[in-house]
């Protein structure tokens, strides 16, 4: 008993204390998905990838962006960023480039040789992918990488597919193309160049291939019925853009029109006044707020001096190169109808840009196929009809853009992947939506988005530079770092400083942080203090 | 006031911490090493202001006299939630004093550290608003214009929390408390009376004064360094959300405190030898209304039916506010 006068016990410490018993409600930390993942048709994990672009680490945010994606510097100028439609950052200033980061850090890849990963295990099995655009290039490199050996049979003379005949250069030059396509091969995917398969069954029989995902695209231009001359200049888009990358280039004259309404119409257009056209005039049916192409491409080719004629439709053609367009009016369901109302257009040439059809020669005699509306109907798991005969891309029902089909391909790897190993397929369920309401903006600053530089007016017509430059290290590291970060924990400490009970443990750079559920009270302070919503209240079970 | 100038877009400096930036810069309350002087296991309500703010400011105190503090304590919420006997929640030299001499007892310690020849040991007092703008008032002026080595940190909540929420000279025109009902013509506080003690601190010309809340940590963590630097007598006035007295809930504490800067209501700022030296300025500027409609404590200002005489009146305070310190660049409303 030595204790000091009037006291009878030792001190104690609060910490007998447990107030996590007074909680009816405890936080739990959790991951919720970036609007801009749940946008991405290639799957990308984008959050991430930013995550380790904010800190400088490029080669890490490259690494973990190529895990869904193996063509970043191509998909960083031909995409039509549905990512950035669906930031969050646009309901506080503007939303984040995510397509310009895509592109630098692709560049960076290219710049500084990074190459992926080496397979570290071999299944023995051995696919074979038809077609090296897009959506076949994307599943040989994810079979590649689950250790499969990868035979791609390429009908035309040169990699790419629509990414090289589809798409002007001024949108995406050829080396760049060439790099990531050669990155793919470097993982020991075999190429073969102008293979065109006359019949799917057959070659799968003599090469001794496992399965076969089929990627052939859709390159064949379709017509529309214009009675013309016999000496009118009528030609199809595909036959031009295809043409531009040959030695000789399309002969299309100095007044060139184009009908149609896609992205591809305006390719064509743009590529004519490349060329030297001084009229290019594309002719669509419809309105602008109808057409399917995408709104900047319509922009940029205004800007470059493309003319468009709306509500109009070409009727013929005669041998001097003289149009006949009728006027259309959209009746009240929005379809244009006819009006009568002629009027003459000079051209020397014309060129239709009305869509592309599948060239499905060779799936002739496939026992159990689909195909409905001149595409492939495939099921869940990317598999035709016919088992172990799996198709994605342009040539099965989807939006034909080079992310859907990269997607395709990301997705057709892991169910042939499953498949070969007699398994299904599951992916893993979605986490719930990181929407706007969930975070908490107060602790972001204002920093609009960066301006990618573009080309001067004058080069812009007259040669095939690229027309919307990169960002350098300084933005890009700016424009990364605008990411909010959406529904997933950046390690800001907010729950840790904001808590009064010192309930969250912090457990060192890289590790987040947990909840000490004994002192928890569960007032809820850190889920409203969160920026990013990775938090949320859950009633405790009793 | 230093508030770093490297910025994050991500989240600029708002947060807590951030990864991006350099440890040095970060605050005391991201370090994994944080002294957490006021420890789990208290018995403060869910959400509470005060154990916030008294962690903010002690553990930056610690950090700013390399450990070398002695705190003693007002009767009060936060002396009553962080040691009943024999507990402690305090990690530090911690002494509990009486209801009204808090900055006596500390003025006590400092001496006799002076005494010891223990300069380097340095005193805070701290107590609730009713312990320092009503019950502790004599002492701690006393404090004041001895200049005597303490820094008295008041964390207001507004009224007398601990003993079931009766009015304060710190508690604002209009609120309802347990002795200030909401009945009658005027109902709640009358407009009109209670007592700015940071500005009566001020008026002493002691070297330092500041003002903080608990939304803004940075601040408040600077504001506590700033104040160590200083030997005589220091006052830190920190604005602690309650969520039992006022009635908001209790994961709005932050959110709270936070609009009574961006409102006016509460200006935050710093001075020194009787002069304002610094200001935090409202980033976006908004009515008292987004104030006052969280907390039950004005909720007879809004139903049965709305009182835009009382607002009118509480906007027309805020305003002065600032005006006064200058709170919205360029000096306009």
């Amino acid at each position: 008993m030595d204790k000091p006068f009037a006291i009878t016990l030792d001190v104690g410490s609060s910490l007998a204390n447990k107030t996590g018993s007074w909680r009816t409600n405890r936080p739990l930390y959790l991951d919720r998905l970036p609007p801009c993942n749940n946008a991405c048709p290639a799957g990308e994990n984008i959050q991430s990838w930013l995550y380790h672009a904010e800190s400088g680490d490029y080669e890490q945010a490259w690494r973990t962006l190529t895990l869904d994606n193996p063509m970043p510097a191509v998909m960083g100028r031909v995409c039509y960023h549905p990512c950035e439609t669906a930031c969050n950052r646009a309901h506080l200033d503007q939303v984040v480039g995510i397509n310009s980061v895509e592109r630098f850090l692709g560049d960076q890849a290219i710049k500084r040789g990074w190459k992926f990963d080496k397979p570290t295990t071999s299944s023995g099995k051995h696919v074979l992918v038809v077609g090296a655009g897009p959506s076949g290039l994307s599943a040989a490199y994810h079979l590649a990488r689950m250790g499969h050996r990868v035979t791609i049979h390429e009908a035309g003379p040169m990699s790419g597919g629509m990414m090289r005949f589809g798409i002007p250069k001024y949108r995406l030059p050829r080396d760049i193309l060439e790099a990531e396509v050669q990155r793919i091969l470097d993982l020991g995917v075999t190429l073969k160049l102008n293979t065109k398969i006359a019949n799917i069954e057959e070659t799968m029989k003599e090469g001794g291939f496992d399965a076969a995902f089929l990627a052939v695209g859709a390159h064949i231009a379709k017509r529309a019925y214009i009675p013309a001359g016999e000496a009118a200049r009528l030609l199809d888009a595909m036959q031009v853009l295809r043409s531009m990358e040959g030695e000789e280039k399309p002969m299309l004259g100095r007044r060139v029109v184009v009908y149609g309404g896609g992205n591809t119409a305006l390719d064509v257009a743009r590529t004519a006044k490349r060329l030297g056209a001084t009229e290019a005039i594309i002719v669509y049916r419809r309105t602008r707020e109808k057409m399917p192409a995408h709104d900047f491409e319509v922009e940029e080719a205004l800007q470059e001096g493309i003319m468009i004629k709306w509500l109009s439709t070409i009727k013929n053609m005669s041998d001097e190169g003289t149009l006949t367009v009728e006027k259309m009016e959209l009746d009240e369901k929005g379809f244009p109808q006819p009006t009568g109302e002629l009027e003459t257009l000079e051209a020397d040439s014309l060129v239709l840009a009305l869509g592309q059809d599948v060239d499905l020669s060779l799936l002739k005699g496939v026992p159990g196929l689909e195909i409905n509306d001149g595409v492939v109907q495939v099921s869940r798991n990317m598999m035709t009809g016919r088992d172990g005969l799996f198709a994605g891309g342009d040539m099965v029902p989807s939006e034909r853009t080079v992310t859907v089909a990269i997607g395709h391909g990301k997705k057709a790897a892991r169910n042939i992947d499953a498949w070969l190993r007699g398994a299904t397929y599951e992916p893993p369920p979605k986490h719930e939506l990181a929407t706007f309401d969930k975070l908490n903006t107060w602790y972001y600053d204002d920093a609009p988005k960066t301006v990618q530089p573009t080309l001067d007016m004058i080069r812009r017509q007259s040669t095939f530079d690229e027309v919307v430059g990169g960002l350098d290290e300084g933005n890009a590291l700016f424009e990364a770092r605008r990411c909010l970060s959406c529904g997933n924990c950046f390690e800001c400490d907010n729950c840790y400083g904001v808590c009064p009970d010192n309930a969250v443990i912090k457990l060192g750079p890289g590790k987040r942080f947990q909840f000490n559920l004994d002192y928890c009270k569960g007032c809820g302070i850190c889920v409203s203090e969160c920026p990013c919503g990775a938090i949320k209240m859950v009633p405790e079970s009793i | 006031m230093t508030v770093t100038s490297i910025k994050f877009y991500q989240t600029g400096t708002h947060t807590v911490g951030n990864r991006l930036l350099d440890p040095s810069l970060r605050t005391v309350q991201a370090d994994m090493r944080r002294t957490n002087s006021l420890n789990s296991g208290h018995r403060a309500c869910q959400g509470c202001g005060e154990a916030l703010g008294a962690r903010y400011a002690i553990d930056a105190a610690m950090v700013a006299t390399d450990n070398q503090l002695i705190a003693a304590n007002a009767t009060g919420c936060l002396e009553v939630f962080s040691t009943p006997y024999p507990e402690t929640s305090w990690q530090i030299p911690w002494i509990h004093s009486l209801f009204g001499n808090t900055a006596a007892v500390a003025t006590g310690i400092a001496a006799a550290m002076r005494v010891k020849g223990r300069p380097e040991v340095r005193v805070i007092a701290q107590g609730g608003d009713g312990g320092t703008t009503d019950i502790g008032f004599g002492c701690l002026s006393g404090m004041f214009e001895r200049n005597d080595d303490v820094l008295y940190i008041c964390y207001d909540n507004e009224a007398y929390m601990n003993t079931g929420v009766q009015r304060s000279s710190a508690t604002p025109g209009a609120a309802r408390t347990a002795t200030t009902p909401a009945v009658g013509k005027e109902p709640g506080n009358v407009f009109g009376q209670g007592k700015n003690v940071p500005l009566i601190a001020m008026a002493h010309e002691i070297p330092y004064v500041a003002t903080a809340i608990v939304s803004e940590l940075r601040d408040l963590e600077a504001k506590v360094t700033r104040a160590m630097e200083f030997r005589g007598a220091r006052y830190i006035h920190v604005f602690v959300p309650c969520p039992l007295g006022w009635g908001h809930a209790s994961e709005d504490t932050i959110r709270i405190a936070r609009l009574a800067k961006e409102t006016g209501i509460f200006p935050v700022f710093a001075a020194e030898h009787g002069e304002v030296v610094g200001v935090s300025k409202i980033r976006t500027k908004l009515p008292v209304e987004e104030y006052l409609r969280p907390q039950k404590r004005f909720a007879h200002l809004f139903s049965p039916e709305p009182r835009p005489g009382a607002i009118a009146r509480i906007q027309a305070l805020a305003d002065r506010n600032i005006r006064r310190f200058g709170l919205v660049d360029g000096g306009t409303l």
